[in-house]
């Protein structure tokens, strides 16, 4: 059962992935979500909001300077533990594999806590995936561009109309066992070389 | 046939030398394992990634692992310490503006660290404005033998200045952009700061506690206890990088490795500034040639009692409570016994003993040793305070927090 009372801090330089955690939080039910993108902010951002849980990103260079304000006990009124349970090993896992880390006043009921958990690991690991898709996106482009490079090439050079031109592409790296683009590529740089 | 392959965290600074130099030239596949260098981004993932398992070894900061099984980090994983990576190598670095007030009260630019602190001390004490000084992470050398220059120096490191803590690269920076009055850190970041950003080095470790501890190779002693072997050849590797990285010879070879975009990414010229201990403070250029010691003085041994040193000192400022099992918890993080065994094979003089006391020696002497003859460097404290580990309670007790 989600506890839509506690309230959470995310700290991320990255602002869409930040506010993509910050979303599934919101949606979850919880209503009382800060986001930060400078570490410098917290200790305002702690006295006004009073965090129960706070992410960070792994790799904020910041997080020894996060630590270190908890432990300065007049910083905050209430200890903060890192993690949930110090003995809940596959959580901490998770979440250093998914690259955030999570600190958690301390006395808070695990089962309360789990949830809000659950939803950053599992936002921060979707985050990631759709870096990953966008960079295949952004590469599917890039290979399209060149085959329509190649195309070109052929369409001038041999007067073949479009289809027939992919269809040479297509049949040549099948008979070479190489794939389109690279027969594509191969083609451009040979252009070049010969071209005027 | 493969060899095994052990992955090793380390953070931007001149110590991970002898990591890297086992890497790049191939000690490591000498000694019979393949060595992968993951650069990470703070100390505190350091320590969570190797408590976890992701980093076999990692270059530590030499009260982290004892920090760890005290039970004072997240992740409660034992670890231990079998070998050093050097002496020195880091320094206390000041503003321009907070440089030439202690130039006012006095401070010779000498580096010294007594004269730095007097002077320091007399700004405080006349200044309205709290100085905000910065170290790496709480349970570091730098936090310790920063807060050991102040008290010593008659500075209470709680309420006469704020202690901040900041990664290493960002010192310089945040030093020159007004927001810090100084910093404690390792090369090449006290270098950076007077090269780019007009800083001014106050003093070095090499003054304040001569050929002391810094860093280590840490490892969880679970991975040590079902990997022996690996743990023998990581202790031989640092040790046979040492004896290269020593060398005058290949000093400019070190920086230039180091300098490299993988590792420092800084200028060779910075770089080889600690290695060569030809130091620029900004105020003058001054020879220190153990500003820092990769090797000589048996370097590499992991001293039973500057672990128990690293204790005391957090005992003093609060982080953890004395008892004889903390003592006896903290002492056995480092672990001689198997550096020791590991360097049997290569037949080179070890310490006999895991213990020695700090502060009495003003002069490079002879230790105890197996299997040769070994020469320790001198060992005082600016102070003139000794350390004896058979009496850690009194020396606590000895040493005013203000």
């Amino acid at each position: 059962m989600p506890s839509p009372d506690l309230s959470i801090l995310i700290i991320d330089e990255n602002r869409i992935r930040a506010s993509i955690i910050e979303e599934g939080l919101r949606e979850a039910g919880y209503a009382r979500v800060a986001v930060i993108h400078d570490v410098n902010e917290v200790g305002r951002t702690i006295a006004l909001t009073m965090p129960d849980v706070i992410f960070i990103d792994l790799e904020n260079p910041k997080r020894d300077t996060l630590e270190h304000f908890f432990s300065l006990s007049r910083a905050i009124q209430r200890p903060i533990a890192m993690f949930v349970d110090r003995s809940d090993g596959t959580m901490i896992e998770k979440a250093v594999e998914a690259g955030v880390s999570a600190y958690v006043v301390d006395g808070l009921k695990k089962e309360r806590v789990k949830p809000i958990l659950d939803m950053a690991i599992s936002r921060f690991n979707a985050f990631s995936r759709l870096s990953r898709e966008l960079e295949e996106a952004r590469s599917a482009l890039e290979e399209r561009k060149i085959v329509d490079q190649a195309k070109g090439i052929l369409m001038k050079t041999k007067g073949l109309s479009e289809p027939e031109a992919y269809a040479l592409l297509r049949k040549t790296a099948m008979n070479q066992n190489r794939r389109l683009i690279d027969i594509a590529q191969s083609l451009i740089t040979a252009a070049n070389l010969l071209g005027p | 046939m493969s060899l095994p392959h052990l992955t090793a965290g380390f953070l931007p600074l001149l110590d991970s030398a002898l990591l890297v130099l086992a890497h790049e030239l191939g000690i490591a596949e000498e000694e019979g394992f393949t060595l992968g260098l993951t650069r990470e981004s703070s100390w505190a993932n350091i320590r969570d990634r190797t408590a976890l398992g992701h980093f076999d070894i990692a270059l530590v900061l030499a009260p982290m692992p004892i920090a760890a099984n005290l039970g004072l980090t997240p992740i409660a994983t034992p670890m231990i310490a079998p070998v050093m990576t050097g002496l020195g190598n880091n320094a206390i670095t000041v503003s321009a503006d907070l440089w030439s007030k202690m130039a006012d009260a006095g401070a010779p630019g000498d580096l010294a660290a007594g004269p730095a602190g007097k002077a320091l001390a007399q700004v405080i004490h006349s200044t309205p404005r709290k100085l905000r000084l910065a170290v790496v992470h709480q349970t570091s050398s730098h936090n310790y033998e920063l807060r050991y220059w102040l008290a010593a120096s008659g500075i209470d490191p709680d309420r006469d200045v704020e202690i901040v803590v900041l990664p290493p690269p960002l010192l310089p920076e945040a030093l020159g952009a007004g927001g810090l009055d100084g910093y404690c850190v390792g090369e090449p970041w006290n270098s950076v700061g007077v090269a780019n950003f007009g800083a001014r080095i106050a003093t070095t470790k090499s003054s304040i506690w001569q050929w002391s501890p810094d860093k280590a190779v840490g490892m969880r002693s679970d991975w040590a206890e079902q990997n022996p072997d690996l743990v023998a050849a990581t202790i031989r590797a640092v040790y046979r990088a040492g004896q290269w990285c020593q060398d005058s010879a290949n000093h400019r070879r070190a920086a230039e490795i180091m300098a490299g975009p993988a590792y420092l990414n800084q200028p060779m010229e910075i770089v080889a500034r600690a290695l060569t201990g030809q130091i620029d403070g900004g105020v003058q250029q001054l020879s220190i040639p153990d500003f820092y010691v990769p090797h000589a003085g048996a370097a590499n041994f992991p001293w039973k009692s500057h672990a128990l040193w690293y204790y005391s000192q957090m005992v003093r400022w609060g982080e953890v409570g004395f008892s004889a099992a903390n003592a006896a918890k903290a002492a056995a993080t480092f672990r001689p016994d198997l550096y020791r065994a590991a360097l049997a094979p290569l037949g080179v003089a070890v310490p006999a003993q895991d213990l020695r006391i700090d502060g009495a020696q003003a002069d490079k002497h002879a230790t105890p040793a197996i299997g040769g003859t070994l020469e320790l460097g001198p060992n005082r404290f600016f102070d003139g305070q000794i350390f004896d580990p058979s009496a850690v309670e009194s020396y606590i007790r000895s040493q005013a927090t203000s």
